[in-house]
This record gives C-alpha cells, sequence and structure tokens, in this order.
C-alpha cells in the first residue's frame, strides 16, 4: 500500500507538536511503521520520542559538513519508540537566514536520499504554525502530504489560523491532490467548545475528527520527555490518543475546503457567545471621548 | 534617405501590429518620431518602466548598475560579490574600464571576489560568514582602501543585515565598509543599481576626511564625474583639461579611488559626462558642499570645443585663452581626420541603441563625419534624458525606450541603416543580417573614444567597420547576380 503522508498544521502554541507525538505513538503501538519529519526551525517535533532534547538537524548537520550534499541519511535520521523514524529539517536562529528554504532543502535531501521507504506506513509532517511563505507549504505540494490535519481549540484567535491554512490548502489542492483530512480539536476548556469546532467544521466542509481533552498527564509525560502512550499507556488520555490514532487509520473524509469568509467566521463566534455583536459606533473612538459622551 | 515624422510614425504603428492588444498600449508609448522643438519628454515617451513580461529585453539589473558601473571602476577598493558565485564571476572583466597601478598593492579591481552562498548560507543567514570574509580580505589585501559589499537578490530575501556587518566590520579594519543594496529584483533595470551605488558613496565614503583640511587646493581644481575610462575614455579627457591649466582632482568612478572621492570636495567645478549614472553624486556634491555642475560632451571635435568653452566660461581669461589654445592646437589634426574618413563616410545612416546617456552623446561626432543619426533608443534612460535627446536628433528620428529585440530587428529591417552602435546581446544578430555593427558599451575592443585622441580612433574603426570589404561576401558567388552567366561560360 502506498505511504498515506499527512501534514499537521494550527496557530502556534497549539500543541501540534505534542498532538502529532502522541498520536503517532498511537499508530505505533498498532504496529505501523512511521517516520515524523519536524518541519519548523525549533526542532521540537520528534524530542517525545527519542527522549532527546533536541535532535540533530538536517540543516546544522548540512552545514557542518559543508553542503548538504555532503550528508548521509543515517546521520540525521533517528528511530525512537515504537521504531518511529525521526527527522527535523531544523534552521536559523529567529530573525536570521531563511527558514522556509531550510524546510525545502530538508525535503528534497530527504527524498534524494531514499528515506521514504516503501515499507512506511504514514509519514507525518509537522509545520511551523502559519503558512508564511512558499518553504512552509513545501510539505503539502505535489507528491508530499496529501491529508492535512489541523490542530485547533475553541480559542478565537486558533479558528482564525484554522480557517486560514484553509485557504493556503485550497490554492495547493485544486494543483494537486492535497486534502482537508479533518480538525483535531485539542482542548483549551472553552465554553461549548466541542460544539463550537463541530460546528467551525461542517462550515469548512470537513468534520471534527476528535475531540482530546486536557490532562496534565501529558504534561508530566513530557517531562520526562515521552508520550503518554509510552509513559502511561494505561492512562485515559492515552486512549484518547489511540482513538484519535485509529481515527485517522479509518478516515475516508477527504476534502477540498471552503473556507470561511471573515463575516462568516465572526457570526459563528457570534453565535456561540465568543465574540460580540459588533457596534459599528465605538470603533475608532478613545477611552478619553467615549468618556466625555458619557458625561455629556 | 531619412523618414519624416509621420512616416516614422506609420512606421511604429506597423510593428506594434504584431503584439497582442495589451502589450501593444504599453510598448506604443515608448516609440516616437521625434520633435526637435520638444522641450518636455514626459508627455510624449514614456520611460523608466518595467519592461513587458514576454518581450527580449536587453537590460540588466540593479546589482549590474552598482558593482559593474560605478563601484567597479574604483581601483583601490575591493567589491565583493555578496550572494551566489554567478553574478560576480559573469560580471567579471567585462566592461573594459581602465586603471593604472599594481594588481594587490593599490589595484583590486582586476580581481573577482564572491562570498559564494551556499544553501546553508540562505538557511543560517550569511552575516557571519561575510564579517570573516572582510577580515580576510584586511589580512590578504592590507591596503586596500576599503571593502564594498554587492548585495545579490538572496540577500535581500533573507533579509540579512549587512549594514551592521559594515559597520562593525569598517570599526574592526579602520576602513571604509560600504553595504551597497543592489539586490537585482529591486527596480526596472541597472539604473536603480547606480543610483544605489551613488547613494551608498554618499552615505558611507564620500564625507569620511571631512573635518581633514591637509589637502591644498588651487582655485583650479576640477572632478571627472561619470566618466568610467572605457578603453582610456577619462586619460584622453582629463589631458584637455590639464592642457588648459585645470587640475583634475578626482575621477568618477573610472580609474578612481577612494581618496580621491573624499578629496573631491575641494574642486571649484564638477564636470559630469554620464548624466544619467551620477547626476545623483553631482546633485549632493552641490547641495553639500557648493560646487556646481557641469554636462559635458567630448564626442567629435565640435562638441567638445563647445564643451571646452563652456568649461573654460566658469574659470578666469587666463583658463579662457588657454582652451581657446587648445582648440586651436588640435583643430588641424581634427580637420585632417575628417578629410581623411568624411568622404569614406558622408551620408552613412546609422542608428543606435545604448544605455542611458551615448544615444545622445554621440551624435556629434558622427555628424561631424558627416553622417546621419536616423534612429536612437536607451535601454534605461529616464524622462530626463529624452528631455536632452530631442534638440539633438534630426526632425522624424525613430526614438526607443527599452526596445525588445523584436522592435529594434523590425526597425532595422525596415530601415536599413548602414551601422548600428549597441551592445554585444544585439552585435551577432545585426551582423547576421549582413549590417555592420559597433559596440557602443565596450567601444569593440578598441577606444578610447573621448577627447580629440579618442576622435581619432572613433573615426578610424566607423570607418573600417562600414567600409569593410567582409560585408560584401556576404552572399554566395552562385547566388549572385550574373552567376548563371559565369556558370555557361565556363
Amino acid at each position: 500500500m502506498a505511504i498515506r503522508q499527512c501534514a499537521i498544521y494550527g496557530k502556534g502554541g497549539i500543541g501540534k507538536s505534542t498532538t502529532t507525538q502522541n498520536l503517532v505513538a498511537g499508530l505505533a503501538a498498532e504496529g505501523k511503521k512511521i517516520m515524523i519529519i519536524g518541519c519548523d526551525p525549533k526542532a521540537d517535533s520528534t524530542r517525545l520520542i527519542l527522549h532527546a532534547k533536541a535532535q540533530n538537524t538536517i540543516m546544522e548537520m548540512a552545514a557542518a559538513a559543508g553542503t548538504v550534499e555532503d550528508l548521509e541519511l543515517d546521520e540525521v535520521l533517528k528511530v525512537g519508540y515504537g521504531g518511529i523514524r525521526c527527522v527535523e529539517s531544523g534552521g536559523p536562529e529567529p530573525g536570521v537566514g531563511c527558514a522556509g528554504r531550510g524546510v525545502i532543502t530538508a525535503i528534497n535531501f530527504l527524498e534524494e536520499e531514499g528515506a521514504y521507504e516503501e515499507d512506511l506506513d504514514f509519514v507525518f509532517y509537522d509545520v511551523l504554525g502559519d503558512v508564511v511563505c512558499g518553504g512552509f507549504a513545501m510539505p503539502i505540494r505535489e507528491n508530499k502530504a496529501q491529508e492535512i490535519y489541523i490542530v485547533v481549540s475553541g480559542e478565537m484567535m486558533a479558528m482564525y489560523a484554522a480557517n486560514n491554512i484553509a485557504k493556503g490548502i485550497c490554492k495547493y489542492a485544486t494543483s494537486g491532490k492535497v486534502r482537508l483530512a479533518g480538525l483535531i480539536c485539542n482542548s483549551r476548556k472553552t465554553d461549548k467548545e466541542a460544539e463550537l469546532i463541530e460546528a467551525l467544521a461542517d462550515r469548512m466542509g470537513t468534520q471534527m475528527i476528535h475531540f482530546v481533552p486536557r490532562d496534565n498527564v501529558v504534561q508530566r509525560a513530557e517531562i520526562r520527555r515521552m508520550t503518554v502512550i509510552e509513559y502511561d499507556p494505561k492512562a485515559k488520555q492515552a486512549d484518547e490518543y489511540r482513538t484519535l490514532a485509529r481515527k485517522i487509520v479509518e478516515n475516508k473524509k477527504f476534502v477540498i475546503p471552503k473556507p470561511l469568509t471573515m463575516d462568516e467566521l465572526e457570526d459563528l463566534l457570534m453565535e456561540f457567545g465568543i465574540l460580540d455583536e459588533e457596534d459599528e459606533s465605538i470603533v475608532g473612538k478613545t477611552a478619553e471621548a467615549e468618556a466625555a459622551l458619557a458625561a455629556a | 534617405m531619412s523618414m519624416n515624422r509621420q512616416e516614422t510614425e506609420q512606421l511604429i504603428q506597423e510593428v506594434l501590429q504584431v503584439y497582442p492588444e495589451a502589450t501593444g498600449k504599453q510598448r506604443a508609448k515608448h516609440l516616437m518620431a521625434n520633435d526637435p522643438t520638444l522641450e518636455k519628454s514626459n508627455k510624449c515617451i514614456v520611460a523608466n518602466k518595467k519592461a513587458l513580461p514576454g518581450v527580449m529585453t536587453a537590460r540588466g539589473c540593479a546589482y549590474a548598475g552598482a558593482k559593474g558601473v560605478v563601484w567597479g571602476p574604483i581601483k583601490d577598493v575591493v567589491n565583493i560579490s555578496h550572494g551566489p558565485v554567478g553574478c560576480g564571476q559573469f560580471s567579471r572583466a567585462g566592461r573594459r574600464n581602465y586603471v593604472t597601478g599594481h594588481s594587490g598593492v593599490n589595484v583590486f579591481a582586476d580581481m573577482n571576489f564572491t562570498s559564494d552562498f551556499q544553501e546553508k548560507d540562505v538557511v543560517f543567514g550569511g552575516d557571519k560568514k561575510l564579517a570573516k570574509m572582510i577580515a580576510e580580505i584586511d589580512t590578504l589585501f592590507p591596503l586596500a582602501k576599503g571593502v564594498t559589499v554587492q548585495s545579490e537578490c538572496p540577500i535581500g530575501l533573507i533579509g540579512d543585515d549587512i549594514e551592521a556587518v559594515a559597520k562593525k566590520s569598517a570599526k574592526d579594519i579602520g576602513k571604509p565598509v560600504v553595504p551597497v543594496r543592489c539586490e537585482g529584483f529591486r527596480g526596472v533595470s541597472q539604473s536603480l543599481g547606480h543610483h544605489v551605488a551613488n547613494d551608498s558613496l554618499r552615505d558611507w565614503v564620500l564625507h569620511n576626511r571631512d573635518d581633514d583640511n591637509s589637502f591644498e587646493s588651487t582655485p583650479y581644481d576640477v572632478a571627472i564625474t561619470g566618466d568610467y575610462n572605457i578603453g582610456g575614455d577619462a586619460w584622453s579627457s582629463r589631458v584637455l583639461l590639464e592642457e588648459m591649466g585645470l587640475r583634475v582632482i578626482a575621477q568618477w568612478s573610472g580609474d578612481g579611488s577612494i581618496p580621491e572621492m573624499q578629496t573631491t570636495r575641494h574642486a571649484k567645478l564638477n564636470l559630469l559626462h554620464c548624466y544619467r549614472s551620477m547626476n545623483y553624486i553631482s546633485r549632493h556634491l552641490e547641495e553639500k558642499y557648493g560646487i556646481p555642475y557641469l554636462e559635458y560632451n567630448f564626442f567629435g571635435p565640435t562638441q567638445i570645443a563647445a564643451s571646452l568653452r563652456k568649461i573654460a566660461a566658469f574659470f578666469d581669461s587666463t583658463i579662457q585663452e588657454n582652451a581657446e589654445r587648445v582648440i586651436a592646437r588640435h583643430q588641424p589634426m581634427q580637420d585632417a581626420i575628417i578629410a581623411k574618413y568624411r568622404p569614406r563616410l558622408e551620408g552613412k545612416r546609422v542608428m543606435l541603441f545604448v544605455g542611458g546617456l551615448r544615444p545622445r552623446h554621440v551624435i556629434g561626432a558622427y555628424e561631424d563625419l558627416g553622417m546621419e543619426i536616423i534612429g536612437a533608443g536607451y535601454e534605461f534612460a529616464h524622462n530626463d534624458d529624452y528631455d536632452r535627446t530631442f534638440k539633438e536628433l534630426q526632425d522624424g528620428a525613430l526614438i526607443y525606450d527599452d526596445a525588445t529585440s523584436f522592435e529594434l530587428e523590425s526597425f532595422v529591417e525596415r530601415l536599413k541603416p548602414d551601422l548600428i552602435g549597441s551592445g554585444i546581446k544585439e552585435k551577432y544578430v545585426f551582423h547576421k543580417m549582413g549590417i555592420p555593427f559597433r559596440q557602443m558599451h565596450s567601444w569593440d575592443y578598441s577606444g578610447p573614444y573621448h577627447g580629440y585622441d579618442g576622435f581619432a580612433i572613433f573615426a578610424r574603426d566607423m570607418d573600417m567597420t562600414i567600409n569593410n570589404p567582409c560585408w560584401k561576401k556576404l552572399q554566395a558567388p552562385w547566388k549572385r547576380a550574373g552567376a548563371e552567366a559565369l556558370k555557361s561560360a565556363a
């Protein structure tokens, strides 16, 4: 069977890397063969699998070796929990260089070096928050990830980001086979969160594939640089990740998303009481002006 | 036989026919028939606009304008082509801007320096590599008077802070380090590169010795700007100025040096040859140091004499008398040159397509030889260049701005000139069409063309090109008229 390639996107800090690694550990526990490709200069996409602080990245090693052509695959591909193969693209410190080019270079290198071995069931790309430039869209170009999962929560900015990512998918969906495969709700315990994300998914033409509740065991496992699956397989949270994993294996709902317009998104947020009805009369009024108005 | 305005307009319309409607509409604004009575060009021609997709333009980029044109000829600085290797390598040593001195001692213009960007430099940024490179250059070439960082495209894309590196490195090595933001994607042609380079000289070099008054100036100090010493042009120009009693204290930038640039402020008059590429620094010299600038033209005896008188008029009667003496001394030789070549060149029709100055500046030299300019155009001129062009050209002459290769070839096919003066990209196309051609960027490995000495060479070159016997041999013997008769006789 062909390798299923999935990319995980979502707002920065939403829990993409944690969710991805737990979910991948869940898949590995079922005997699936998987590779994780971290596409973020922070290089924290594989630490829970490798029990490492940070993996040596492709770009770091390439810089040390001289050029990327001087690099061998086994120098950058590490195997961790459940036989999961891990690579990190790596990239520059914040504020210098071009992280996007780093992702492009790293993925080209993996392809040329034959990292996408035929015995793999899944490849997961864990990608930086926003699709800020062409480099971070590399994982969803032709012949790469065809399923995209967006990690989201009931917070307003997370949903804005999810909707923006859906717009990016549309661009590549029309030229290739990339499809939105679902929203993963990583709960922040906001009001009516599951219903809200279900509604958002519905409007976007996709599904909320799973609602991952909040549980401190995730943090306890992280301190030990482990996934919950490995740290405490009997924990209720481990069941949640295994359920998510099973749903992804069985997932057949791949769609070209219908991103919401700004107005539609705001209407939805108002419907759920997250956003107040807009009051045009207060736009551009300073506190001083409002006070003067109130006094009059 | 030249065309009148109406015929020229009609030719333009016919050539535009081939374009899609939108392209034709845009290109129409860049083509016109000359009217010498016009003062302002902005209502009749559009210039300095982005070339259209799908056409073949002859233009270069901002890096070409900054590194190649303005900074390249300055002999005592090390110019780093900062970025991947190609820009530096393919812009190397092609321009024929001559210098005196010794390589590696006081001349570095003959060497090629590049930071040779690799993927890792793009991803992680190139600032550290640049700083290291500048330090190494200072160790290897301690006599260099400064270092410039000529920024290639990737530098601008990844946001490297070359200004910060330049400031720190300048302090470390105790010499000017000049960041030049000439990324090739900026602007519409090399013209922006000229401007960027002028500004970088203004901001990082010019004022560095403003508090040093050890330079002993004279009332006759002048600077030459906008002369790149192509084939020795600046040398054959300065001898005339010196002969009339002036002292040339700086050459911008052909055979120029950093100390000269820093003492330019002592000049009494700034002589500006290439207005397009150095009007920026000239304006600054005038505004900041009160040095007026004067545009002059050293192509052909008529323009030279007029320019010498114009320059002399700025000074006292001694200089003015000297100027007359210089003209009088050279005139017989010039007359002899004209007597020799004019009969061979009289009435020959010329089309020109060069950068931003020469299409108007060389007209006088051709006219001194009895030749006629029937079409002229610029690769990267602005409207102020066209303002200066109309009165130099005859009524009805064809003017083309940023001509596409299709337009230029079509015009040549229709006008059948006796000579084309343009660049290397055009040369072989027109050779294959059987039309005599001179490169007017590099003087076709000849020169100088400036000054009285230059005119002798110019006249000889035009004659040996136009009257070269090869043009009569282009048709195979069996295709010539009368070939059949020859065959039957045999």
